[in-house]
């Protein structure tokens, strides 16, 4: 039986998070006073999203991706190259090249299970030669983004959920597969498989890798 | 009878008498007193040799008058590639008081590279699967002005894992491949510098060890070498030093290495400590009130305090030789004196043998030893200090004095964490834990990256550990821990427990006989017994 390595992605293979994607996509806008208005309303949210993020990942999500309101998809797809290469690409963990490297000789089929949107994400997981990823997407009604998630939306919980199906569906032996997280609202994912790990972790996933004697790795 | 007990064969070996004071024995990170059995043969360390008085003179005359080839300075060209590797920090126990022995071998090789017009020089730390040292390790070990010069592009632990930094340069007849460090063999001139602080340390090992990958060690690092080393402190009779003894002839074939080696004398402690090296019927009232000041203060500090305390103590060794040149004939020399310095006549096997296991290890400096590394150093390392016959008889009874605490560092050793408590209770047995797990553990991306980018020992380091235990498994018939605070940790090692000494002794003569022959080894010992 097969096995994977699967992994968070931003805090755990990139140094980047949900937020400068969001920021990237407010400095885009067409007009300089909309990218202006965006930029600070984006910049004056970050005590909220910091907040909500560690109350719960489901209300952090429902507050934050309402700020892709009205954004068009084509845009989003259009600027999708241009924030790989400016923002995407260079904050890749030097480790994490390594990481994915050393998981692929073994074998490991190379998996990526982000809160982030697809949209955003594609050309780097082409880049890191992911062979699967899942990721979030944006509900867009006429090429406009309501602000809501399709569901399942992918957090926590339903990310270890996904994993499960994932491996029912590909024949994927958890026992002996890996995961790799940077945040402690990921415990459900590292849970399900043989080889968790924490990767550059939030101080109670270091508690927590500390009292499960889980590897705590540090890919920067 | 009392003065035939007192009649001291060799000054190291002393016999426990009626009115005999009770001894010292380190229990991890505390001192006991404890009253041994009359009769009891106590082995301490032997008197250190005088140290050189000048040591850079006499690492410059071993520098200028090498062993079997050229003096240093005529194989020297401008431009040429240099790189120059060091022993890492297990090396010598615990770390010496600087300026460390290595600092000054390499002011004085910097100084003449320098003179004769070489700069591409790096300077290569062999820790082999080790952990990487830290920053400010290295710069502890090499002094100020090296490390700012040269750290941390020129000055660098060695990478087992880098597939760019490693090159393939052959197989020996039996063929154990070997792939070492790509600096160190595509230089011009690789420079050893070593510490003999024991017998099975340097030689062939530096470079060929010190300098290899998993693949390479994974051929002498296994149970069947281990079993067949009778015993590591006895390199002619080591299949381990024989197997790397030829790979070592390989590398002389392929690279131009230059072998400085140097051997300590045993002056661990001096000074506030230095009590723990005598025989207590010799203690002075000063000795004994800093015996109980030691064993008052340690006993109102936490663990981890006492642990921070005791590895701040650097230890007084001195410089007792220095030889350079090519790597048999200088390793040769230096192990000449090292059987000077270590070399204890012992009259007879005994059936208990008890040593306290202190609070540190090659692979615990600034660390936690955790219970793996306990067995490493009562199995290993403290079973193997002979030459001839081991020290206590074959089915006989070890008795360690250690809390066996649960405790392990995470990040000098995740892969023994889950080695201990994965592996161990489903089996003991060296060969299927090499055969079923040794590569899952070696080739698991989490471990390789803390040993790439961290300071984790390698995924694979916890099975040579295991291994190193091997004779001594064989030999020994049971293992009874005296003072371990928790029954699950001598249980998962296959060992009984006691709560105390005489609880340990006591269990081992209802085994071996109330005429069981008991040796103590008074610890910290480093010692070769040469057993009659």
């Amino acid at each position: 039986m097969r096995a994977a390595a699967f992994y968070d992605l931003e805090g755990t293979l990139v140094r980047t998070n949900l937020v400068h994607t969001l920021g990237f996509y407010a400095r885009n806008q067409p007009g300089l006073w909309r990218s202006f208005k965006k930029s600070a309303a984006t910049l004056l949210s970050i005590p909220l999203f910091a907040i909500t993020d560690q109350y719960s990942r489901q209300v952090f999500n429902t507050l934050f991706f309402k700020r892709y309101r009205g954004e068009t998809e084509d845009r989003l797809r259009f600027f999708a190259d241009e924030l790989f290469e400016k923002v995407l690409k260079p904050a890749v963990y030097p480790g994490a090249f390594e990481l994915i490297a050393k998981s692929r000789q073994l074998g490991l089929r190379q998996v990526v299970v982000t809160g982030a949107l697809d949209i955003s994400v594609a050309p780097l997981m082409k880049y890191l030669g992911i062979d699967d990823y899942v990721a979030n997407h944006l509900e867009f009604v006429n090429g406009v983004a309501t602000g809501r998630l399709l569901p399942p939306v992918l957090a926590s919980a339903t990310k270890a959920s996904w994993i499960r199906e994932y491996a029912e569906r590909e024949g994927i032996n958890l026992n002996d597969s890996y995961a790799y997280s940077d945040s402690i609202s990921d415990l459900p994912m590292l849970s399900v498989v043989g080889h968790p790990a924490a990767v550059n972790p939030d101080f109670r996933l270091r508690q927590t890798a500390l009292h499960h004697h889980w590897p705590i790795l540090d890919l920067r | 009878m009392a003065l035939a007990l007192r009649r001291k064969l060799h000054e190291s070996v002393v016999y426990i008498d009626r009115d005999s004071a009770p001894r010292i024995i380190p229990s991890g990170e505390d001192f006991l007193l404890e009253d041994l059995p009359v009769g009891t043969r106590v082995i301490y360390p032997k008197p250190p040799i005088k140290g050189l008085p000048n040591r850079e003179a006499a690492i410059r005359y071993a520098i200028n008058h090498p062993l079997d080839c050229d003096p240093l300075y005529a194989q020297l060209e401008p431009g040429m590639r240099v790189t120059i590797a060091l022993d890492d920090i297990s090396l010598p126990l615990p770390p010496m008081a600087t300026p460390d022995v290595r600092q000054t071998v390499l002011e004085i090789l910097l100084d003449m590279l320098a003179s004769h017009g070489v700069t591409d020089i790096h300077i290569i730390i062999a820790n082999s699967l080790h952990r990487k040292m830290t920053p400010a390790e290295m710069k502890r070990m090499v002094g100020a002005k090296i490390f700012d010069e040269f750290y941390p592009d020129r000055y660098y632990n060695h990478d087992a894992e880098d597939p760019d930094g490693l090159v393939f340069i052959g197989e020996t007849q039996h063929k154990e491949p070997l792939r070492i460090n790509r600096r160190a063999a595509e230089s011009d001139l690789l420079i050893y510098v070593n510490i003999n602080l024991v017998p099975m340390d340097g030689g062939h090992k530096s470079v060929a060890v010190g300098l290899c990958d998993y693949e390479s060690l994974r051929a002498h690092h296994e149970p069947q070498t281990i079993r067949d080393s009778d015993s590591y402190f006895d390199p002619q009779r080591s299949a381990l030093n024989h197997k790397v003894t030829r790979l070592g002839k390989l590398v002389d074939r392929t690279l131009n290495v230059f072998h400085i080696e140097t051997a300590l004398n045993n002056r661990m402690y001096t000074g506030q400590m230095d009590f723990l090296l005598k025989n207590e019927d010799d203690f002075t009232s000063f000795d004994r009130m800093k015996f109980e000041a030691v064993r008052f203060a340690m006993s109102k500090m936490p663990r981890a305090a006492k642990r921070k305390l005791l590895h701040s103590i650097p230890a007084q060794y001195e410089m007792i030789a220095c030889y350079a040149g090519r790597t048999e004939p200088v390793h040769e020399k230096i192990l000449q004196k090292n059987f000077e310095q270590y070399s204890i006549p012992i009259n007879g096997q005994c059936d208990i043998l008890i040593t306290g296991i202190p609070h540190i290890s090659p692979y615990n400096v600034n660390s936690i030893l955790n219970p793996l590394l306990v067995q490493v150093m009562g199995l290993g390392y403290f079973h193997n200090m002979y030459r001839g016959k081991p020290l206590l008889k074959k089915g006989g009874v070890l008795i360690l004095h250690h809390p066996c605490y649960d405790e392990f560092d995470h990040e000098f050793h995740p892969s023994y964490i889950e080695f201990f408590n994965r592996l161990l209770p489903e089996t003991r047995d060296a060969f299927t834990l090499r055969e079923k797990y040794e590569r899952e553990f070696a080739e698991n991306p989490s471990y390789i990256q803390m040993y790439r980018r961290g300071h984790a020992y390698h995924g694979a380091h916890p099975f040579f550990m295991w291994y190193w235990g091997e004779n001594g498994r064989q030999h020994v018939g049971r293992v009874i821990v005296a003072g371990a605070e928790n029954a699950h940790v001598p249980e998962i090692l296959g060992w009984e427990r006691a709560d105390n000494l005489q609880e340990a002794i006591a269990m081992a003569r209802s085994y071996m006989g109330r005429s069981a022959e008991i040796t103590m080894l008074h610890q910290p010992l480093i010692a070769v017994c040469e057993v009659e």
